[in-house]
Parts: structure tokens; C-alpha cells; sequence
């Protein structure tokens, strides 16, 4: 397969798509002419001219660009796994025009000026980057970061990414000093006394392998904890890679009673079981770690029920030999954003989910979270428009990886749907 | 051989299990000889990687190497150094590059056996992978088991101690359930997995229980690192409720076969007069260790045709 990532110029057509923009309510079927990377025209049908590059959208959606609330593109500090270069490249590939980074870099984001630094660097790059400023300085639980001023820069939540605030009054404190800057408090929910060095998650199969195991109740518990100060203190709390149905019971609790929670999931503990460890995969390993079948129709089940809001992939990469180890010393974590739309597509199809509602946990879904939109599909507007085959059966293979990293258990697995085209700030990737 | 590798009871065959406990009755015999050594691995190179600090599986895989023969390499790395990030697939492929035929390996993290063979084309022999298996261990159990009651289908083992944190008890589950022995484990609640009657066995916390019900009983070793970790309230409240006592054997009455896989805390979780009394067979258990560890090596390296 190529796939290259070229400037926009010129006449496209997209011909005979169904356009679906959820922002401004359209769906209907027709062609889109764009020129030199902007919107020219929007009709039922546009006369191909020979100076015109066409193509072919029947049967496919014609819609918005992706956005990722949870990325690590490891830039400053781990450029060895990703850059925001490479990050961006493998953003693009999956269809996300816009992607919010994660602060685990080194330094860590916690200040405005590296907050401002990632997104001047991020300029030049064919996707937006939205920076997550860290919860507390160094992520270290101790003191708050300048959220502020973070936030005054840029910065969309606050999060201390994969450490989760185990002090509950720093939770607390930062829950209700949020607020005033309108953002939400991602909080890695586990109970660090509860994984007890786990490696993987608790059950039958931690059993057989003679694992030390991560229950379910270290995230539910935490989970808890977080959405009662979330509740009590009036703050926005936005629940990560929620993994277990212990956490989904928690939620729906609280939700049942309107408390205003938002949670993400992603496509690895949507779609995989900790099968996917018997043979010691630490490609596999992941934090919190991916649970059994019970957990995974759970999480489907509230994903369709809208108890969890969104797609997110949590795309960690790491270099070969942080994985060529034993299970102990491997770090956590696995890419993503590839192969995300295929994976979770072919799952949620075969749960009576339209495609539309689909495409709603890419788009429409986490950009109500961080209260930021693509750019319509309209006339005279950028184009930033995804084309997606919803059935495309393809294999996943390491040529369709961009990212500087290789660490995915979905390496050879069958996944259907693609995003064919993505185009934004006046590029686009197109893969042929 | 259905396996090429033995990295844990659980992936290996019924059929390879009873050859290889089988075969170690003939080296058995050899053992009682005057001259001990045979020639069949003459020539196989094999190393010893010990992660992990071990006095009596180590000796015990140079002893089955040397009576058969191999040129043997011996690598120590202490638990530390594996944790601070010493590449395992470094280590490795430094001795592979040697020319090894056979790798003997204990390593403190689990799975790291079966891991190992993705990186290197010699047999692997699992001596025990953190809290996952030690598979030689459990097969010389069971052919301790076989030489006492002359089979091991229908026999009930009693396994207690620190069921959670011990490689000696997997293996020993998963080598006995497929065999057809009934067992029992039997340990505090906590240090027990809370999903184990899945792998075909039952569970008490009583140990009086647990010596009532068994004709075997294998008593685990309780790792002072277990004790540092406020995880077991004190040696005494151990001994009490877990401890395999004089008193409590006779208060039963009846025969029973006390087996331990060593080394022995005597007065925590065995008795100094149970271990050396009659019903102990755990000195034939090292003996057999020797056996078995030289049955899987001629079953993995040595060429089928030539006369043990």
C-alpha cells in the first residue's frame, strides 16, 4: 500500500460521497469540489473536468476529521519513539486532524512555556496539536501546576497522564481550581496499592501464566473516588481508557444521578481480551491492562448506551528494545492511531452501531469534551475531511505504520473500514 | 518428544510427562551404579543461566549434565542486576553466539523462558520462572509419588503453603490434574489465587482438613521475602494454623507421605521430627531430581538411538 502525504493544490473532486458533517447537521449525497486545499463548492452533483482530480466516494462517507483526546508523541525528551513529526504522520494516516498530547515528556509539560513551545512547533505539522498540561509539577503529586496560564496557552485539560493523583485533597484542590478555566481533570484511575506491581490484568489467565495481577477494582475504586469529589466539588472529570465493568458500574451510578463525568475508551480494551498475553506479548502490555471477555462487553455495551462518550487511543509508542524484554521491565503502552478506526469499526459494526454514530466517537463525541471543533463542511471553508470505506477488509501490517514505533499487538490482525483520504491545512494523505 | 522446548507442565503433553517421568526410572537406576556417567550427550554443549540466586536446582542440572556427559557453562547474574534493566535478549544472544545446543535457564520474572525462544534456536529448559513454573521440580514430585505408590491417576496431593508466589505448585497443578492425581491446596486465603479451582483443583484453608483428605502432602517452603513484606503476621501464627507439626500428624492417625521441595524452614511450615521421620520421602525427591533433570535432557538433546 502507498501512502504519501502531499500539499493540496489544485482542483479535487470527491464524488458522489455521503457527506456527513454531525456539526452542522448535513447528511446527504454529493460531490465536494475543492480547490488549493479550500471548499469551492458543495452540490448534489458537479460536472468532472478534465482539469479536475476525481475521487470515487460512492458507498463511502465523505466526513470530519478525527480527534484524539490521548496521545503521547514523546517530544521533548523520548524522540527516539516519536517526534510530533512522526506522531503527526501517523495521526494523519488514521484520519485524526487533531490530537491532544499527553505532558509525559521530559521535560514535563507543566509550565506555559512548553505548552507554547509544542504548539509553535506543531505549526508547520498537517494536524493541530492541542497540548494537556500537567496536574501537578514534574507530575509529581505534590503541587499544582500553573494551570492558568497553561490553559491561557493553549493547553485543553490537565492531566498528570499515567501517575495517577493517589493524594485524593491534591485531587481535590485541582477538580475545583479547574473550573475556572473550563477544563477537564484527566485523572489515571488506578489504586496503585491495589495493582500491587500487577502485569497484567487479574483473572484466569494472570492465573495460567503465572503473572502478578491488576484487578479490576484498582481502576473502579479509584474511579469512585475521583467522580465523588468530581460530584461534590462541582468539577469536570474526564475518566480515561476506561477498562473494567466494575468502572462502568461506577459510572453509570453517578451518571444516573446527571453528575457531569465523560469517559473514553479505547480501541485495544474495546476490541482485545488478555488473551492476547498468553504467549508473554509485552506489546500487549498496556496500562490499566486489557481485561477479559466480561469487561470487554461491558465496555461495548456502555459505549453503545453512550456511558462512555468517545474513541480515544492513548497511542504510546516505544522503541524496540523498551519491548524486547521480559514482562517485568517492558514498558506499557502500544500504538494506536493507524489502526484505531478499523479496529474499533469492526467491532462496533457487528453490535447494531450505525456508521454515523461510529464516526460520532472520533469526531462529534470528544470534541464536545474538549470544546473544540473541526472546520465545517462548507463552502469556502479549509478543507478537513476525512473519507472513510466502511468496509474495507484489510490487514494490518507494518507498512501501514507511520509512527516511529512499532509496538502493536494488532500487527497482523484483519480490520475493516479505512479512512482512504484525509485532508487538512491544506494537505492530504491518500492512500492507494 | 512432542516438545522441543520444556518451559512449564502446562504446554507440555500427557504422553511427554510420562515418558519423561518413565525414562527417569531408567537413569534412576544408573544413579545406584557404581559408575554413574554415561556417554550420551558427549559433545552438547549446555549452559546453566541462573538469574536467580539457587543452591539445589543448579546442582542438581550439572549433576544430570555431567553423568551424561555434556560440556557444561555456568552464567550467575544475580535478581538485582536483572532489575535495573540488564537486556535479557542481550545476555542471551552473547551466549548463543557460543554455540549452545541447550539453555538451562531461572530467571525471577515469568515467562521469561518461553520468551527466550523467540530468540535464540537451542532447546530451553525452564528451571523455574518467577511465579510461574518450575516444571523439573513438579516432575520429579511426581515421580516421587510414582515410586511410593507405584502410580500417580487417583492419588490425592495435598500442596500447601504460599500457593500464590509458587512456581513449585503450578507446575505441580498442572502436572497432577493432567495425570489424573487429585489435589487440594491449602494455604492462607490471601496467598492463595482466587480463581485456582479452575485449574481442576479444589481448595480448604484448613490444614487439619487438608491431612485427613491426602495421601500426599507437599508442604511448600515459606520465602522469608514474604515475611518482610507484613504479607504473613508471624512465624508462630503461621505454624499454628499451617505448619505441618508432629502433633498435628499424630493427632490424625493415619499414613501419609510428607514430601518438600527445599530448602526447609524447619519449625515454621515443617517440623524437625516430620522431615526426618519415615513418612518423609524428601531426600528420595533429591535423588529423583537428579534422575528426571537427566531424562529430559537425553528426551530434548540426545540422539533417540543410542542405548541409556
Amino acid at each position: 500500500m502507498k501512502y504519501n502525504i502531499s500539499e493540496n493544490k489544485g482542483y479535487l473532486l470527491l464524488q458522489g460521497g455521503n457527506i456527513y458533517d454531525p456539526y452542522i447537521d448535513l447528511a446527504s449525497v454529493g460531490d465536494i469540489l475543492i480547490k488549493d486545499g479550500f471548499i469551492e463548492r458543495i452540490s448534489k452533483y458537479i460536472a468532472p473536468d478534465k482539469e479536475y482530480k476525481v475521487i470515487d466516494c460512492k458507498n463511502k462517507i465523505v466526513t470530519n476529521g478525527f480527534i484524539d483526546l490521548h496521545v503521547h508523541f514523546r517530544e521533548p525528551g523520548f524522540e527516539l519513539k516519536e517526534t510530533l513529526e512522526s506522531g503527526s504522520r501517523s495521526a494523519f494516516y488514521g484520519g485524526y486532524t487533531r490530537v491532544c498530547t499527553m505532558p509525559n515528556t521530559n521535560p514535563v509539560v507543566d509550565t506555559p512555556e512548553l505548552v507554547q513551545l509544542l504548539i509553535k512547533k506543531s505549526e508547520s505539522l498537517p494536524i493541530y496539536i492541542y497540548p494537556i498540561g500537567a496536574i501537578t509539577k514534574n507530575q509529581s503529586g505534590q503541587e499544582l501546576s500553573e494551570i492558568g496560564s497553561m490553559v491561557k496557552s493553549g493547553a485543553v485539560a490537565i492531566s498528570d497522564d499515567g501517575i495517577p493523583v493517589s493524594n485524593s485533597q491534591m485531587m481535590r484542590f485541582a477538580l475545583e481550581y479547574a473550573k475556572k478555566f473550563n477544563i477537564p481533570v484527566i485523572n489515571h484511575a488506578e489504586d496503585n496499592y491495589l495493582v500491587n506491581e500487577g502485569l497484567m490484568h487479574e483473572g484466569n489467565n494472570s492465573l495460567k501464566l503465572g503473572l502478578p495481577g491488576n484487578p479490576g477494582i484498582a481502576e473502579s475504586s479509584m474511579v469512585f473516588r475521583d467522580i465523588s469529589i468530581a460530584e461534590y466539588v462541582g468539577g469536570r472529570l474526564h475518566i480515561p481508557h476506561v477498562s473494567s465493568y466494575k468502572s462502568v458500574e461506577v459510572i453509570k451510578q453517578f451518571k444516573d444521578r446527571n453528575v457531569d463525568v465523560t469517559a473514553e475508551v479505547t480501541p485495544h480494551h474495546l476490541c482485545l481480551t488478555d488473551d492476547v498475553l498468553l504467549d508473554y506479548n509485552t506489546d500487549a502490555k498496556v496500562a490499566p491492562p486489557i481485561r477479559s471477555n466480561k469487561d470487554r462487553r461491558a465496555l461495548i455495551e456502555a459505549v453503545k448506551s453512550g456511558l462512555i462518550n468517545c474513541i480515544a487511543t492513548d497511542h504510546a509508542p516505544h522503541a524496540i528494545e523498551d519491548k524486547e524484554t521480559d514482562m517485568f521491565n517492558s514498558c506499557c503502552g502500544m500504538i494506536g492511531l493507524e489502526s484505531a478506526f478499523g479496529l474499533v469499526n469492526k467491532c462496533l459494526s457487528k453490535e447494531q452501531m450505525s456508521i454515523e454514530s461510529i464516526i460520532d466517537l472520533f469526531s462529534l463525541n470528544p470534541s464536545k469534551i474538549i470544546g473544540i471543533e473541526p472546520i465545517h463542511i462548507k463552502e469556502n471553508n479549509q478543507a478537513e475531511i476525512n473519507i472513510v470505506d466502511p468496509k474495507i477488509l484489510w490487514d494490518f501490517e507494518i507498512d501501514h505504520i507511520q509512527s516511529k514505533s512499532k509496538n502493536t499487538p494488532i500487527l497482523g490482525m484483519k480490520l475493516e473500514g479505512q479512512v482512504i483520504a484525509t485532508l487538512n491545512k491544506g494537505y492530504i494523505a491518500l492512500k492507494k | 518428544m512432542e516438545t522441543k522446548h520444556l518451559l512449564g507442565l502446562d504446554s507440555t503433553s500427557l504422553n511427554d510427562i510420562t515418558t519423561i517421568i518413565d525414562t527417569g526410572f531408567l537413569f534412576r537406576d544408573i544413579l545406584e551404579r557404581p559408575i554413574k556417567r554415561v556417554p550420551t550427550l558427549t559433545g552438547k554443549n549446555i549452559v546453566n543461566l541462573f538469574f536467580e540466586n539457587s543452591t539445589r536446582t543448579k546442582i542438581s542440572f550439572e549433576l544430570a549434565e555431567k553423568r551424561l556427559s555434556a560440556d557444561i557453562t555456568n552464567f550467575s547474574s544475580s535478581t538485582s542486576s536483572v532489575k535495573k534493566g540488564e537486556s535479557l535478549k542481550d545476555t542471551i544472544q552473547n551466549i548463543h553466539s557460543m554455540k549452545m545446543d541447550c539453555v538451562v535457564i531461572r530467571h525471577p520474572i515469568p515467562g521469561s523462558s518461553k520468551q527466550l525462544t523467540n530468540y535464540v534456536d537451542s532447546v530451553v529448559i525452564n528451571a523455574g520462572d518467577g511465579t510461574h513454573e518450575h516444571p523439573t521440580q513438579a516432575l520429579l514430585d511426581m515421580m516421587s509419588i510414582k515410586e511410593k505408590f507405584g502410580k500417580i491417576a487417583g492419588i490425592k496431593v495435598g500442596i500447601v503453603g504460599d500457593i500464590l508466589h509458587s512456581r513449585v505448585a503450578l507446575s505441580n497443578i498442572y502436572g497432577l490434574v493432567k495425570l489424573g492425581a487429585e489435589v487440594k491446596v491449602c494455604g492462607p486465603s490471601h496467598l492463595i489465587q482466587r480463581n485456582i479451582e479452575d485449574l481442576g483443583v479444589s481448595v480448604t484453608y484448613d490444614v487439619d482438613e487438608l491431612i485427613e483428605w491426602a495421601d500426599v502432602l507437599n508442604v511448600l517452603r515459606i520465602q522469608n521475602e514474604r515475611m518482610g513484606l507484613g504479607i504473613i503476621p508471624s512465624i508462630r501464627e503461621y505454624r499454628e494454623f499451617f505448619g505441618i507439626t508432629q502433633s498435628r500428624l499424630e493427632n490424625h492417625k493415619k499414613e501419609i507421605v510428607i514430601m518438600h521441595p527445599g530448602p526447609m524452614n524447619r519449625g515454621v511450615e515443617i517440623d524437625s521430627q516430620v522431615a526426618d521421620g519415615d513418612q518423609a520421602i524428601i531426600l528420595n525427591q533429591v535423588l529423583n531430581g537428579v534422575a528426571v533433570r537427566m531424562s529430559v535432557l537425553y528426551l530434548l538433546l540426545g540422539d533417540i538411538n543410542l542405548e541409556v
